[in-house]
């Protein structure tokens, strides 16, 4: 099912969420709507499955305006952060309530309601669980239920509320890669949200970068990952490094010495030069590079991560060198970015 | 030092905690309810032990008494039932709207705590007499309400609605939405969501506020009395015929029908207590 978000834009009271998002989901696609929190994500999730309402835009489900349907009309799965299960019911009967809940023709016999819960437990490797109660189970546990029930109605889309935020990391990772495979397997129209970019990147077929209650880039992981297209998508997604520079025919400028980086068609004038601390090269001639001082390093992994002060200690940058690189503190280091985005300052 | 580990089996009167003054706030708590409840009702007890068993008995299954008996306890338990319905609503408008004057309707549901209940006895035999304001409109069906036993339950209803409301309302607040929304995801009405997921989150609380409310009414005298009208078979409830009794020195009969009143109290309270610990295990809260 295709789900297209025309022009939307939420208020709650005076507060706007959500600016004037469009955004269209391809059937069978794993959505991340990806930002810090406050970006507006949980609320275009919220609008998408008909929780709340959009002040103005419409939400299409295939061809229908779905902004017209109340939530139960949506057919939507909607898995909450923390699990929303029914307490007061069994694993089983927690799976069956969608369907329990039908009304006449459409309510499948109580056999089949507890057949079609037990195959989705065993889909989630939850066999054996079924008369448990959900605070008798772990948070992993609990989250396999939430999308087992959801799954019950067998939903045109399903919709994750920050699915893994409450776990601890091990079981988050499992959950992860998890739900990739439930995904493949079921072939659903999937839309999840978090804060966590890896996460994101990991699993996503393209993410949704929001920040402030607007879209700011949509793309495949690599895309957003490797060009992205605004200051923001670059500091938010990754490790990131900047230098005000200033642009001058189409070469960049930093400290008034020129760097040998191409502009990327920025126009002359203040800008901002934005890198990965590990793509640059460390470079003899000085000539033409960024030149600083370590003022910290520290190891990490299989790297060495390098502050450096540039530009006469005003400003600092973080760039990754080579654990037998000899540089100690205040070793003069020349490098020059091997990829880069130049963005005007704003 | 002898560092070995501790480890001596079977039951042991003190389960090793971190939090301190187990053995202060226990013999506190002991001697406070000594002094305050439990002292008082092995009085009632012991009073009535002297009578001798036959004795007990004759009081006790006289037809009066029992006749009387009967009209607390049904009385008692029709209008915790009605606070139950009733009061469940009060807390929902209470927590799950916002309207003007909220806050004051939010202190009105106390005002029964604090009225003298005579004071709410007569205001409401005022009202409900065949004379009254309200009393007025039933009248003519033919529908007395003060001097019956409806009267009854109409005064037992006013002193135990905050019980209800105040033990169902903080729940109801902590309720979390989140399950709400999933049961509207999954297809549910507003119906089928408060019958299936909001009544039995609250049951448990429900059932405290009928059990205080019951506790309260069986016992309450002071606003019962006055409209009642107190007639021996019909409207004359067991507190009354204490008093009665007491006012002819009957001491021993008083206190006989005090302590059949606390062992049929008693044993509704425990059965209620009973079910609590039963829904309690099963729907997680506390353990």
């Amino acid at each position: 099912m295709d789900v297209t978000v025309k022009n939307v834009r939420k208020e709650f009271g005076d507060f706007p969420a959500l600016h004037d998002v469009s955004l269209d989901i391809r059937s069978g696609e794993l959505i991340a709507l990806l930002g810090p929190s406050g970006s507006g994500k949980t609320t275009l999730l919220r609008l998408i499955a008909g929780l709340d309402f959009p002040t103005e835009g419409a939400i299409y489900f295939g061809e229908d305006d779905a902004s017209l349907k109340s939530v139960q009309e949506r057919n939507i799965g909607f898995v909450f952060q923390h699990y929303a299960l029914f307490r007061h019911m069994t694993v089983l009967d927690n799976v069956g309530f969608g369907l329990k809940v039908r009304k006449g023709r459409n309510r499948p016999a109580k056999p089949d309601i507890e057949k079609r819960a037990r195959d989705l437990l065993e889909f989630v490797q939850l066999r054996g669980l079924e008369k448990r109660y959900p605070n008798q189970l772990s948070g992993g546990q609990r989250q396999r239920v939430a999308l087992a029930r959801a799954l019950a109605i067998e939903p045109k889309v399903l919709l994750l509320d920050e699915p893994f935020g409450a776990l601890d990391a091990q079981v988050r990772k499992e959950l992860r890669r998890w739900l990739r495979e439930v995904h493949e397997s079921t072939g659903h129209t999937t839309v999840f949200v978090t804060h966590d970019q890896e996460e994101a990147l990991e699993l996503a077929d393209r993410v949704v970068v929001m920040s402030q209650g607007r879209i700011e880039q949509v793309g495949k992981p690599d895309e957003v990952y490797d060009r992205p297209n605004s200051p923001t998508v670059f500091s938010f997604i990754g490790e990131s490094s900047k230098l005000p520079v200033s642009i001058n025919r189409g070469q960049v400028y930093f400290a008034d010495r020129p760097l040998g980086l191409d502009a990327q068609g920025s126009a002359d004038g203040e800008a901002e030069l934005f890198f990965r601390p590990h793509d640059i090269e460390i470079v003899e001639d000085a000539g033409v590079a960024i030149v600083g001082i370590v003022a910290a390093s520290r190891r990490t992994a299989g790297t060495r991560q390098v502050e450096l002060e540039v530009g006469g200690a005003k400003e600092r940058v973080e760039i990754e060198i080579p654990v037998d690189h000899p540089a100690t503190a205040q070793t003069r280091i020349a490098f020059r970015p091997k990829r880069w985005s130049v963005f005007p300052s704003r | 030092m002898s560092l070995a580990p501790s480890s001596r089996r079977g039951w042991r009167w003190k389960q090793p905690s971190v939090i301190p003054g187990f053995g202060l706030t226990l013999g506190f708590a002991i001697v406070y309810l000594c002094l305050i409840v439990l002292i008082p009702l092995a009085g009632v007890g012991w009073r009535s032990a002297a009578l001798g068993w036959e004795e007990f008995w004759r009081i006790g299954t006289d037809a009066r008494v029992l006749a009387a008996l009967r009209t607390s306890f049904w009385t008692a338990a029709l209008a915790a039932l009605v606070n139950a319905v009733f009061g469940v609503i009060v807390a929902w408008v209470l927590v799950r709207y916002e309207f003007p004057g909220r806050r004051i309707v939010d202190a009105v549901v106390d005002l029964p705590f604090a009225l003298p209940t005579a004071v709410a006895g007569i205001a409401l035999t005022a009202l409900y007499a065949p004379t009254g304001w309200i009393g007025q409109f039933f009248a003519p069906l033919g529908i007395r309400i003060a001097y019956t036993p409806i009267g009854i339950v109409i005064a037992l209803i006013f002193i135990g609605l905050p019980f209800v409301v105040r033990t169902v309302q903080p729940v109801l607040e902590d309720f979390d939405r989140e399950v709400e929304e999933a049961a509207a995801t999954l297809g549910a009405n507003r119906l089928q969501t408060i019958v299936s997921i909001i009544l039995p989150a609250l049951f448990p609380a429900i059932l405290t506020g009928f059990a205080l409310a019951f506790g309260r009414a069986v016992g309450e005298y002071g606003s019962v009395i006055f409209i009642a009208g107190n007639i021996p078979y019909v409207s004359e409830i067991a507190p009354l015929l204490i008093v009665m009794r007491l006012e002819e020195f009957n001491y021993p009969a008083a206190t006989a029908i005090g302590a059949i009143m606390l062992i049929l109290a008693f044993i509704v309270l425990f059965a209620v207590n009973l079910i609590q610990t039963w829904s309690r295990g099963r729907y997680g809260h506390g353990a």
